[in-house]
C-alpha cells in the first residue's frame, strides 16, 4: 500500500463544501484547514453545522459539493482512518459487553494500539474496567467514549461534543485529559458550545453559525470580539440610533427611553454617552454569555462587518 | 506519538478475527440466546419427536430421524433469522453502527463478521439438538450425522440473507422482530418442518416447494432419506434463493448506509 508522506500537508482540509441534507443546507461553502498538531474548537449554537463538518472530515458523510481530505487522502480511506480516533455525539456500544472487552475491540482495529493498561488509565476507567456497559453512568460512559477514541494511539482526535452531559467538575478533568493528548503533538478537533471550554484547550476557535464561517481566531481574539459586555441603561430625553454613530457598540436596542447593547470596549462606549449629558439611570454593565456573544456576531455579521469567512 | 512511522492498517483476515470475536463475545452475554436458539429446538424434539423414537416410516427411516432433520432445518433458520436478523436491527437503532463506521474497521469486514458470526452460532444450535437426538437414540451412520449438519448450513445460507434484509430494513428497532415473525413463523410451517407436509391443507402444499425453507428441509430430508425430492434439485433452488434474498439484503443494506451516511 502507498502511503504518503502527509506531515507536509494538511491533517485536515475542506475546500469550498457545501452539504446538503434534502433541502436544509447545514454547510455553506466552507474552507477550512487545519495543521498537523494544531488544536482547534469548532464553536456555535445547536444546529450550526458543527457536528456536519466533524462528519465530513471524517468520511462519515459526504459533501454534496466541495472536497474533503483527511491526511490528504479520501477521508474513507482506511490508512487514514487508522490515524484518527473519534468520539461522536450520537453513537453507541454494545451494551451487554464489559468496559475492558470493549477497549480490546477497538485496539484490535488500530495497526499499534496503547496497552489496554494505559488507555483505561488515562479515561480514568480502571475502577470500572470489569463493568457493563450498561451499569456505566453518563459521565464514565462518556469517559468510555474517550479511551475508544484513545486507544488506537491516534495522530489526531475528533470529539464532537466530548463533554455533553458532564457535570463541571468532570468536564474541568476531562478537558485536562485532553490537552495532555494535546501536548503530545496530537491534532485535536473538538466541538463544543462552550466558549470556556474552546478557551481552556485550543490555539484557534472557528466559530459556526448557520452553516458558514463567522470567525476563526486565536481564542483570546475571539473572546475580546465575543466575550464584551451587555449595557443596559436607561436615558432621558430617549436617545436615538444616530446618538450611537460612531461608537463600539453592536446588537443596539432602543426602547423608548431604555437602551440596550453589546460592546466589546463599553468603557470608551460609555464615556462617549456620558459626554452626550444625558440623565443616566439603571445603569448595567454584565459579561455577556456566548448566547449573546453569538448574537453579538451574527449581527456583526448581518451588517456587513464581519465578512462571511476569514482564511484561517 | 508523533514521532511513529506510519503505520499500514490492521490487515483485513485480523480485523475479522477481531470483529468475530465481538459478535460472538456479544451472543455470549445475552443469557436469554442459549435459550432461544439451543433450548427451543431441543425442547421442539422433546415434545415431537421422542414419542416416536421407535416408530418407523418405513423399513430404513424412523419418525424420530425424520422429525430431527426438521427440527435441525428449523434450528439453524431461526438463528439467521431472528439472532442475526434482529441483532442487526438492534445494532442500528442503539447506532452502534456509527462509531464503528468511524473507526478503521470497513463495514464488509462488519458485515462478513457478523455473518460468520451467525453461522456459528447456528452450528451450535444445530450441534446440540443432534447431540440430544444421538443420545435420545435416534441412530444415523457417521458421515449422515456430518452430511446433515452440512447439507442443513448450506440449505440455510439464503435464510442469512433473509435475517440481513430484515435486520436492515425498517428505520426502527421494533419492526424487525415483527417482521421475522410474519416472514419467518408462516414460512416455517408452511414448508413442512414444523408440521409433516402430508397434513398440511392442498394449497400450502402447492406453495412449499417454492420456499426457500422447503429447500433447507429438503436437504435434511435427503440425508436422512425421507425426501419426496432429489437434492440436487434443492442444491440448486437453495443457490437461486441464496442470490434472490442475499440481492435484496446488498439493497437493503445500501438503502441503510446511504440515509445515514451519503
Amino acid at each position: 500500500m502507498n502511503i504518503p508522506n502527509s506531515d507536509v500537508g494538511a491533517a485536515v482540509e475542506l475546500s469550498n463544501v457545501t452539504k446538503n441534507y434534502g433541502r436544509v443546507e447545514a454547510l455553506h461553502d466552507v474552507s477550512l484547514t487545519i495543521l498537523h498538531g494544531e488544536v482547534v474548537a469548532i464553536l456555535g449554537p445547536n444546529g450550526a453545522g458543527k457536528t456536519t463538518a466533524i462528519n465530513l472530515m471524517l468520511g462519515m458523510r459526504r459533501p454534496t459539493s466541495g472536497t474533503v481530505r483527511l491526511f490528504c487522502l479520501d477521508p474513507g480511506d482506511r490508512g487514514a482512518r487508522s490515524r484518527c480516533g473519534v468520539m461522536l455525539q450520537e453513537s453507541g456500544v454494545n451494551d451487554v459487553l464489559r468496559v475492558r472487552e470493549t477497549v480490546d475491540i477497538f485496539r484490535g482495529y488500530y495497526p499499534s494500539p496503547l496497552p489496554t493498561t494505559r488507555v483505561l488509565e488515562l479515561a480514568g476507567l480502571e475502577d470500572v474496567a470489569e463493568r457493563k456497559i450498561e451499569a456505566l453512568s453518563g459521565g464514565q460512559r462518556q469517559r468510555m467514549y474517550y479511551a475508544l477514541a484513545i486507544c488506537g494511539d491516534p495522530e489526531a482526535l475528533f470529539l464532537d461534543e466530548p463533554t455533553a452531559g458532564m457535570d463541571v467538575e468532570s468536564r474541568r478533568a476531562f478537558i485536562g485529559g485532553i490537552k495532555q493528548q494535546a501536548s503530545d503533538g496530537r491534532t485535536v478537533i473538538l466541538s463544543t458550545h462552550y466558549m470556556e471550554e474552546a478557551d481552556q484547550l485550543a490555539d484557534r476557535v472557528v466559530v459556526i453559525d448557520r452553516g458558514t464561517i463567522i470567525a476563526d481566531d486565536s481564542p483570546a481574539s475571539i473572546k475580546a470580539r465575543v466575550a464584551g459586555r451587555r449595557v443596559t441603561f436607561t436615558a432621558s430625553p430617549p436617545p436615538l440610533e444616530v446618538d450611537f454613530l460612531g461608537l463600539p457598540v453592536s446588537g443596539l436596542e432602543l426602547r423608548d427611553s431604555r437602551v440596550r447593547f453589546h460592546s466589546g470596549q463599553p468603557e470608551q462606549a460609555l464615556a462617549a454617552i456620558f459626554r452626550r449629558g444625558w440623565d443616566i439611570q439603571d445603569l448595567e454593565v454584565v459579561g455577556a454569555d456566548l448566547e449573546e456573544a453569538f448574537v453579538s456576531l451574527t449581527t456583526k455579521r448581518e451588517a456587513g462587518l464581519l465578512p462571511d469567512q476569514e482564511a484561517p | 506519538m508523533s514521532s511513529k512511522p506510519h503505520l499500514l492498517p490492521v490487515p483485513w483476515h485480523r480485523l475479522l478475527v477481531v470483529q468475530v470475536r465481538a459478535v460472538l463475545l456479544a451472543y455470549w452475554r445475552i443469557p436469554l440466546f442459549a435459550i432461544f436458539t439451543i433450548g427451543l429446538p431441543v425442547m421442539f424434539f422433546a415434545f415431537f419427536g421422542l414419542p416416536h423414537l421407535h416408530q418407523q416410516v418405513n423399513s430404513h427411516l424412523s419418525v424420530a430421524a425424520y422429525i430431527l432433520a426438521s427440527l435441525g432445518a428449523y434450528a439453524v433458520s431461526n438463528v439467521l433469522v431472528y439472532n442475526v436478523g434482529i441483532g442487526q436491527a438492534q445494532t442500528r437503532a442503539r447506532k452502534l453502527d456509527l462509531l464503528q463506521r468511524a473507526s478503521p474497521l470497513p463495514g464488509g469486514i462488519a458485515i462478513a463478521a457478523t455473518m460468520i458470526g451467525g453461522l456459528v452460532l447456528a452450528t451450535i444450535s444445530l450441534v446440540a439438538l443432534l447431540l440430544v437426538g444421538g443420545l435420545a437414540g435416534v441412530q444415523l451412520p457417521l458421515t449422515n450425522w456430518v452430511l446433515l449438519i452440512i447439507a442443513l448450513l448450506y440449505g440455510a445460507i439464503p435464510m442469512l440473507g433473509l435475517g440481513l434484509t430484515i435486520g436492515y430494513l425498517g428505520s426502527s428497532g421494533n419492526l424487525a422482530p415483527a417482521l421475522a415473525s410474519l416472514i419467518y413463523l408462516p414460512m416455517a410451517f408452511a414448508s413442512g418442518i414444523l408440521i409433516p407436509l402430508s397434513q398440511l391443507p392442498s394449497v400450502v402444499r402447492a406453495i412449499a416447494p417454492y420456499l426457500p425453507l422447503y429447500q433447507v428441509g429438503q436437504l435434511g430430508w435427503n440425508v436422512v432419506g425421507a425426501a419426496n425430492e432429489p437434492a440436487l434439485k434443492a442444491v440448486a433452488f437453495t443457490a437461486v434463493w441464496g442470490l434472490v434474498l442475499g440481492a435484496l439484503a446488498v439493497y437493503a443494506y445500501r438503502r441503510d448506509q446511504h440515509r445515514k451516511f451519503a
